[in-house]
């Protein structure tokens, strides 16, 4: 059993708070993900769960027990870092067994250890090369194996693939979502990257300057933001925001004025909102398409994007803000022909002022 | 294009040699004089006509010289020995834990290293008469790491804040406590750094003169360039030029030697505090 559990967990360097209070449970076993923009505060919230910065306020509980004051050792956690820090003058198979020599475990514990992780990540024949030696995803599997070698309870991972090239990336993501799975242990992993964060996590915990936006999982963040921030992080390309007047709102939809003329009747509980309020309604790119009725919007295609197996659409609407639209295959239209683009209601967010979102009543 | 090649070329190679010899020779004329005695002294050769080696043998029989070389390399041992212990220590905490005023603590041993040897001579001269270490081997270790730690720890903090703060958490995640840090993962990597201020260190205790000569009274006590400033002829008013030269020559080897062969090394650390690789 590994549970972690942050309660009211603060971080200020010096006078500067960049922590405001996160409470955060993690269940054994459970693969959370941070994810954020850059400079939210991910890394930090991860070291201080790792023992390498001090928590200001707060309790932080590793299996129940309060582990703030503890040393990083002590708390069973190992941690990878983004740029591997394989110690340089030992062997692969030293900087694997540093951690356990230290903890004075038995020559032939040490070895075997090193040698089953070293099995697991298919390290065997470079177990007496240097770091230098490596190549970058080679160095990351040994910076995972001296990881694994110590048994921790939880393990944490800032940004671990990030120094890959892509093709790289997707092989270690699948790696690590294996060991996962294989040594069923709790994992904490920190990335910026939402693919990383929407196919690894059990959970995902979105951050925003140091606070908490969204716990939830991948699906349900991306089908049920919280509110527009998380609407506008998860999910690639972003979601788009249209800016709409309300003119009728109850529990079962809220009915806004389009730009351009037309009007639709989102399917979100509006209970809270009054005709006259400005409302942003948010579309993924993947929902909109071409089509007719009064549920669309008028626009011009300024741009078009072919990926190869989709394609984006970028269409200027009547208020001058940018539509983008995604939809499979060969783009069928071309640059600065005009498009209607249809809104479908049940695939509509709805963000009051404040920037909240009303419940969604379509899956 | 091509005389002026040549000429470049010329020109280049005439100041490589402009530089050796005002380098090297005052070195080589020492080696020719330690050869030579009596009046033969005083005449100006560039070749060597005989190899003599009585101002050698002299230089022993006359006085405790071999007493001497030992008292400067214990001395000159010790003070590397203490000040890159005392620097890497001290490196490890001005470099890599930070705490009020670490910046005005190392301006100020970088000061220290600023004061002449002269002005400190006399508070000196009081402070080994009180710690009872005049004219002891001590007292010049003392002594000496005034003017080796200052540098010592100087460079040290430098190359040591160079390395990535990840290597030194990924100990600590590993269970290394800061000690272990330090001999385990940042000495290994800072051979260079050690080796280049731990020379500089040993040719600064080994040349140094006017503390051994203010805190030393008897010859027994006397390191090198003491003992060689202070040898006599056989009249007052003459001076044992071939005993000298052949003294110096003898305790300026073992420099060239060890630097032959940390020679790498050296440049190694004195760049890769700057440019990281
Ligand atoms: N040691 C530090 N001293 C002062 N400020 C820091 C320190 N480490 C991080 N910060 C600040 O905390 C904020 C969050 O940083 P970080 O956790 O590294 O963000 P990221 O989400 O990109 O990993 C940043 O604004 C950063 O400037
Ligand atoms: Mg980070």
């Amino acid at each position: 059993m590994a549970e972690v559990i942050l309660k009211d967990i603060r971080k200020a360097f010096g006078r500067i708070e960049t922590i405001h209070g996160v409470n955060l449970s993690i269940l054994n076993k459970e693969f959370v993900v941070f994810v954020g923009p850059s400079g939210c505060g991910k890394s930090t919230l991860l070291r201080l769960i790792a023992g390498l910065e001090d928590i200001s306020a707060g309790d932080l509980l590793i299996d129940g027990t309060r582990v703030n004051e503890k040393t990083p050792k002590d708390r069973g956690i190992a941690m990878v870092f983004q740029s591997y820090a394989l110690y340089p003058h030992m062997t692969v198979y030293e900087n694997m067994a540093f951690g356990l020599e230290l903890a004075k475990t038995s020559k032939e514990t040490v070895d075997s250890k090193v040698r089953g992780a070293a099995k697991i990540l298919e390290l065997t024949p470079l177990l007496d090369r240097l770091p230098k030696q490596l190549s970058g995803g080679q160095r990351q599997r040994v910076a995972i194996g001296r990881a694994i070698v110590r048994e921790p309870k939880v393990f944490l991972f800032d940004e671990p693939l990030s120094n890959l090239d892509a093709a790289l990336r997707v092989q270690m993501r699948i790696e690590i979502a294996k060991l996962h799975s294989d040594m069923g242990a709790t994992m904490v992993y920190v990335t910026h990257d939402q693919v990383e964060a929407m196919t690894l996590a059990d959970k995902i915990v979105v951050l925003n300057s140091g606070n908490v936006e969204q716990v939830g999982a991948p699906l349900e963040l991306y089908h049920h933001p919280k509110n527009l921030f998380v609407a506008g992080f998860i999910g690639s390309p972003q979601m788009n925001f249209i800016d709409a007047e309300v003119l009728a709102a109850d529990a079962g939809g809220v009915k806004v004025a389009l730009p351009g003329g037309g009007s639709i009747v989102a399917k979100v509980a509006g209970g809270a909102l009054h005709a006259k309020d400005k409302v942003k309604l948010g579309v993924r790119p993947e929902h909109l398409g071409p089509g007719s009725g009064e549920a669309t919007i008028p626009g011009n295609i300024e741009f078009v994007e072919e990926l190869g197996e989709s394609h984006l659409l970028y269409v200027r609407t009547p208020d001058k803000k940018m539509l983008t639209v995604r939809a499979s295959g060969d783009a069928p239209v071309e640059t600065s022909q005009s498009i209607s683009v249809a809104i479908p209601p049940e695939a509509c967010h709805v963000f009051a002022a404040d920037g909240s979102a009303c419940r969604r009543l379509a899956a | 294009m091509n005389p002026l090649k040549l000429l470049k070329a010329i020109g280049f190679w005439l100041l490589v040699v402009v530089i050796v010899v005002y380098a090297v020779f005052p070195f080589y004329y020492a080696i020719l004089s330690s050869m030579r005695s009596g009046s033969a002294l005083f005449q100006v050769v560039l070749l060597p006509e005989h190899f003599d080696f009585s101002n050698y043998i002299a230089v022993f029989a006359e006085q405790p010289f071999a007493r001497n070389i030992l008292n400067s390399v214990i001395v000159a041992v010790s003070v590397v020995a203490v000040s890159l212990f005392l620097g890497v220590t001290a490196a490890y905490a001005l470099g890599r834990v930070s705490f009020r005023g670490r910046g005005a603590l190392l301006l100020m041993i970088l000061a220290v290293s600023m004061f002449p040897q002269v002005a400190v001579l006399s508070g000196m001269f009081e402070l080994i008469r009180r710690l009872g270490l005049y004219n002891s081997l001590p007292g010049l270790i003392l002594a000496n790491l005034i003017l080796t730690l200052p540098f010592t720890v100087w460079v040290l903090t430098t190359f040591m804040r160079e390395l990535p703060k990840e290597l030194e958490e990924a100990a600590f995640v590993d269970g290394a406590s800061p000690w272990i840090v330090v001999r385990r993962v940042f000495l290994p990597l800072m051979w260079p750094a050690l080796v280049t201020t731990g020379l500089l260190a040993f040719i600064a205790a080994w040349n140094e003169f006017l503390f051994a000569l203010t805190f030393t009274l008897s010859n027994e006590q006397r390191t090198v360039p003491v003992a060689i400033a202070l040898i006599t002829g056989a009249s007052q008013h003459e001076l044992p030029w071939g005993n000298i030269m052949a003294a110096s020559v003898i305790v300026t080897l073992p420099l060239v030697v060890l630097v032959l062969i940390f020679q790498r090394k050296i440049v190694a650390g004195l760049t890769a505090g700057a440019v990281k690789g």
